[in-house]
């Protein structure tokens, strides 16, 4: 019994000075970094079309994670430089432009259906030479 | 007691941070995992969300804001709406060969180690923020794309000395409209070009459709020849 109170008391106790503790940037930037590597598994190992149009998001918000950590007025530490505004309107640029690329590689992407009757990116391969 | 001492001395905000991003972690993680694309466009709508969590968290409300209403209300609609048109029984669920797999994994593995190495290097960023409370960003991010920055006006420099964003505004959103209409013609329903009366000629004809084959054989073999 107070060998799991014990074991329990182990876990639980890091996890809360962990939450006690003041987020700095450098959280944000694992999350972006994990995010970014997610995405570019995603789009090296997809075969559907869309899996690697869905990696692509991934890597443009774990992107965005970045700018928006580095822009943030709560998380810069004492002495830190900051992006300021810079940074929340980069990532409002990288919002609408990932926007405008999805809309056209769907589009690419259901003309190849059209064509090929498939969207395994593994079969397209007519410009090969 | 001890119970309301522990809650008194949680960060909530911290905690929040925690859990958002471990769900945009863990769902990131799980658009690579999964097989079905359908999964994976409900993984990726869940990781988008949380990330929009996590905007809110460093004080960025209109980002937060426009990541929902874009990237998970538009972008992730549209994805959607790909994964229904082209959702063919064989399509759903491709499956990635075990090798690729592995080696995605040593290669991830890799570019993680690098990334994560680069994010705890500068020991400036490392530094508790130390939570300045600024007003609502979303004036002053307006005030930008318009061409003013409140954000560093000061008694030397007024506001509209240095720079904002119009420029880069208007290009973007002359983008997005050349892009879209790009997109409509791209994926327009093509009408189905009637053939014309010689070619209906040429395919109900055998004669000529013999013809057109020894021509084509001459050809070949005049190209092999002068070669």
């Amino acid at each position: 019994m107070s060998g799991m109170l014990g074991s329990t008391a182990a876990i639980v106790g890091p996890m809360f000075a962990a939450t006690t503790a003041d987020v700095s940037v450098t959280h944000y930037l694992v999350v972006g970094a994990i995010l970014f590597t997610a995405g570019i598994v995603c789009m090296a190992v997809k075969r559907n079309a869309l899996g690697v149009l869905m990696g692509i998001e991934l890597v443009l918000n774990g992107a965005n994670v970045n700018f928006v950590a580095f822009a943030s007025p709560y998380l810069r530490g004492q002495g830190a430089p900051a992006l300021g505004l810079d940074g929340q309107v980069i990532a409002l640029f990288v919002i609408l432009l990932a926007a405008a690329e999805a809309a056209v590689a769907l589009a690419i992407t259901l003309n190849f259906y059209n064509n090929h009757s498939t969207v395994d990116v593994d079969r397209a391969d007519d410009l090969k030479g | 007691m001890t119970g309301c001492l522990m809650l008194a001395a949680i960060n909530f905000h911290t905690l929040l941070f925690y859990l958002f991003a471990i769900l945009a972690c863990g769902f990131a993680v799980g658009v690579v995992v999964a097989d079905n694309v359908v999964r994976m466009a409900l993984y990726l709508v869940l990781s988008l969300g949380a990330t929009a969590g996590l905007f809110f968290l460093a004080g960025a409300e209109f980002i937060g804001a426009m990541q929902l209403m874009i990237y998970v209300g538009g972008t992730l609609v549209l994805l959607v709406f790909g994964v229904m048109l082209t959702a063919q029984a064989p399509f759903v669920s491709i499956k990635t060969s075990p090798g690729d797999r592995v080696l995605a994994g040593v290669v991830a593995a890799s570019l993680l180690a690098l990334l994560l190495q680069a994010a705890f290097s500068v020991e400036a960023w490392r530094r508790p923020g130390v939570g300045e409370v600024g007003p609502p960003a979303s004036t002053p991010v307006g005030m930008a794309l318009v061409g003013v920055r409140v954000d560093e006006a000061s008694e030397e420099a007024p506001p509209g000395v240095r720079s904002g964003y119009l420029l880069p505004f208007e290009i973007v959103s002359v983008h997005l409209l050349v892009v879209l209409v790009g997109a409509a013609y791209l994926a327009r329903a093509k009408r189905r070009r009637t053939p014309r009366a010689i070619e209906v000629a040429a395919s109900v004809d055998p004669a000529a459709e013999t013809r057109r084959q020894a021509r084509t054989a001459a050809s070949a073999l005049a190209a092999g020849g002068s070669r």
